[in-house]
């Protein structure tokens, strides 16, 4: 094939990578979407095989072979619940690939000994893909440990980790300019790769589980810039438009999310927020004497009398997998002519949208799960609500302009407008912030204390007895 | 030089028509978009293949294939997880 035609054809892949996130755009056409994407990484990687050289297949079958293996048994195998560690684990496959990858190109050019030096485009983006792509592959897999439980989810706080951190991010810099000026030095390309990869792990070690769905936007956003650096090392458009249009999804993704915290990345990424646990005292100002509690019988009056109930659904509910009793309690309340809709919080879960992919596995219809910015209007004309499992995003305190409440200025939905509000939770402990939350205390609160899918069952039991 | 610029061009582009379609994609799709953006990530893969396939020193080759293996499970389990999941999205 001739450069011409071989780069016409990666323009072809990168239009349809183009259409296939365009049609993500609707849960209609989302699905047919994804089979445009891999139609046109098929395109790429045929077009590709074709390349002159290429002199021997073997290697190339043996590493196609055991990848696809790999990521088809894992990806086949995983339930939804676990979505958010999956794509992490894939996120930090594709960011070291990139790095591995541009340690054979420098390797490749330089075995030739009539190359005596390369461009500046070169040896920049060589150091940036290395740079980025090791921070994607150690980061994401401490990130897939946190998630998957293998070590502790809570923020991990090193004494002096700001100074640690900025040397260790220096040192990376300077790396990067050793093998920028001598590219043929592969001892620089190696330390520049073990630098940033205990980078990766120092930085994503100090976050805390609720803030990992901001992380994994980020670390999705790195892949796809060491994809590209990786492409201005080759000069190949289809990777250098891949990755950017990647790189795009995941910054958009990581500000949404910090957004949906009314927090700076900065702070998630520095400040380590969870381990200041509220101080008993406050926490009792804002009960006591104001909690109610009530029953599985009392909250299936109450659901089976309502018009409109709204579930607001939390990580509490997936961890404790309460979403398919969730399902049937739906259907028996709509059996009754009560209309029930979800309301999704966007840092519901552990990576965005993770709620949603959790619902839908239930069986929930797409078109029942509101976003925010949808539902919190019509907050006044619901009759019950149903908290499971959800403690901050749905806590007044975040509505006022106190600096020292840690989630103030954090939207959140507006459940306390309703006309009452039952919240199944385990006990008055706080949630992620740390902080004491009022609507536990509000007059039209009622709390469900209670493990959530016991508690969903227990109310399902209780309206077939009625 | 000529060819920086035009590879700068491409990347440009592409961010922008980046924001421009993924910003119009509903929060409810957010986690496929993201497993779908991640699988296109693994497009690395294409540049791997070259490499693995020259067989030029014992070390390219070693990193070829371990560069080859990870942009082959990235590719393969990042289109099937997001099609796996979008399977789950149905209405009433």
């Amino acid at each position: 094939m001739s450069p011409a035609l071989v780069n016409l054809l990666y323009l072809a892949a990168a239009v349809l990578f183009i259409v296939s996130l365009k049609m993500m755009t609707h849960p209609r056409t989302a699905s047919n979407g994804n089979l445009v994407g891999a139609l046109g990484m098929l395109l790429a990687v045929v077009v590709t095989l074709f390349d002159k050289r290429i002199v021997s297949f073997e290697v190339i079958i043996a590493g196609l072979i055991a990848g696809s293996l790999f990521g088809a048994v894992v990806a086949w195998r995983a339930p939804m619940t676990a979505m958010p560690q999956l794509v992490a684990v894939f996120n930090g496959l594709g960011g070291g690939a990139s790095a591995l990858a541009v340690g054979a190109s420098l390797e490749e050019t330089f075995s030739n000994a009539a190359v005596k030096t390369v461009s500046l485009q070169l040896s920049l983006s060589a150091a940036a893909a290395a740079l980025v792509g090791a921070v994607t592959l150690t980061g994401s897999f401490v990130a897939y440990a946190k998630l998957q439980g293998l070590i502790d989810e809570r923020p991990v706080l090193l004494p002096a980790r700001h100074l640690i951190n900025g040397a260790l991010a220096a040192g990376c810099v300077a790396l990067s300019y050793w093998l920028v000026v001598s590219p043929d030095s592969a001892l620089a390309f190696w330390l520049l790769i073990a630098a940033s990869g205990v980078l990766g792990v120092l930085v994503v070690i100090p976050i805390g589980g609720a803030d990992m769905p901001v992380v994994i936007s980020l670390l999705n956003c790195y892949s796809g810039i060491a994809a590209a650096a990786y492409g201005w090392v080759l000069n190949n458009n289809a990777l250098i438009i891949a990755g950017s249009l990647v790189g795009a999804a995941g910054f958009i993704l990581t500000a949404i999310m910090s957004k949906a915290m009314n927090r700076s990345l900065t702070n998630i990424m520095f400040a380590g927020l969870g381990t200041v646990a509220a101080g008993a005292a406050e926490s009792d100002k804002v009960y006591a004497g104001r909690v109610k509690s009530t029953s599985p019988d009392e909250a299936a009056i109450l659901l089976s009398a309502a018009r409109k109930v709204v579930v607001v659904p939390g990580y509490g509910m997936a961890v404790a997998q309460a979403q398919f009793g969730v399902h049937d309690l739906m259907k028996k309340l709509e059996e009754r002519g009560v209309d029930v809709q979800f309301a999704i919080h966007p840092v519901a879960g552990r990576m965005p949208g993770h709620m949603n992919v959790l619902l839908a596995d239930a069986g929930i219809p797409y078109d029942k799960l509101k976003e925010m910015d949808e539902i919190n209007p019509m907050f006044r004309q619901v009759d019950v609500v149903l908290v499971i499992g959800a403690n901050d995003v749905v806590n007044p305190l975040a509505r006022q302009n106190d600096p020292s409440v840690p989630i103030a200025g954090m939207p959140i939905l507006d459940v306390d407008q309703a006309r009452s509000v039952i919240i199944v939770k385990r006990s008055l402990s706080p949630g992620f912030a740390g902080i004491p939350n009022p609507l536990f205390a509000a007059d039209n609160a009622l709390m469900l204390f209670a493990d959530a899918n016991k508690a969903v069952l227990d109310i399902l039991t209780a309206l077939k007895e009625q | 030089m000529e060819e920086s610029v035009a590879a700068l061009t491409a990347f440009v582009l592409a961010l922008f028509v980046g924001y421009e379609v993924i910003t119009k994609v509903p929060p409810l799709l957010h986690t496929p978009l993201m497993s779908g953006a991640n699988a296109i990530s693994g497009i690395t893969l294409v540049g791997t293949l070259i490499t693995a396939g020259m067989k030029l020193t014992l070390l390219t080759t070693i990193l070829g294939f371990l560069a080859v293996a990870m942009a082959t499970a990235n590719v393969v389990g990042g289109f099937l997880i997001t099609h796996r999941m979008l399977q789950k999205f149905h209405r009433k």
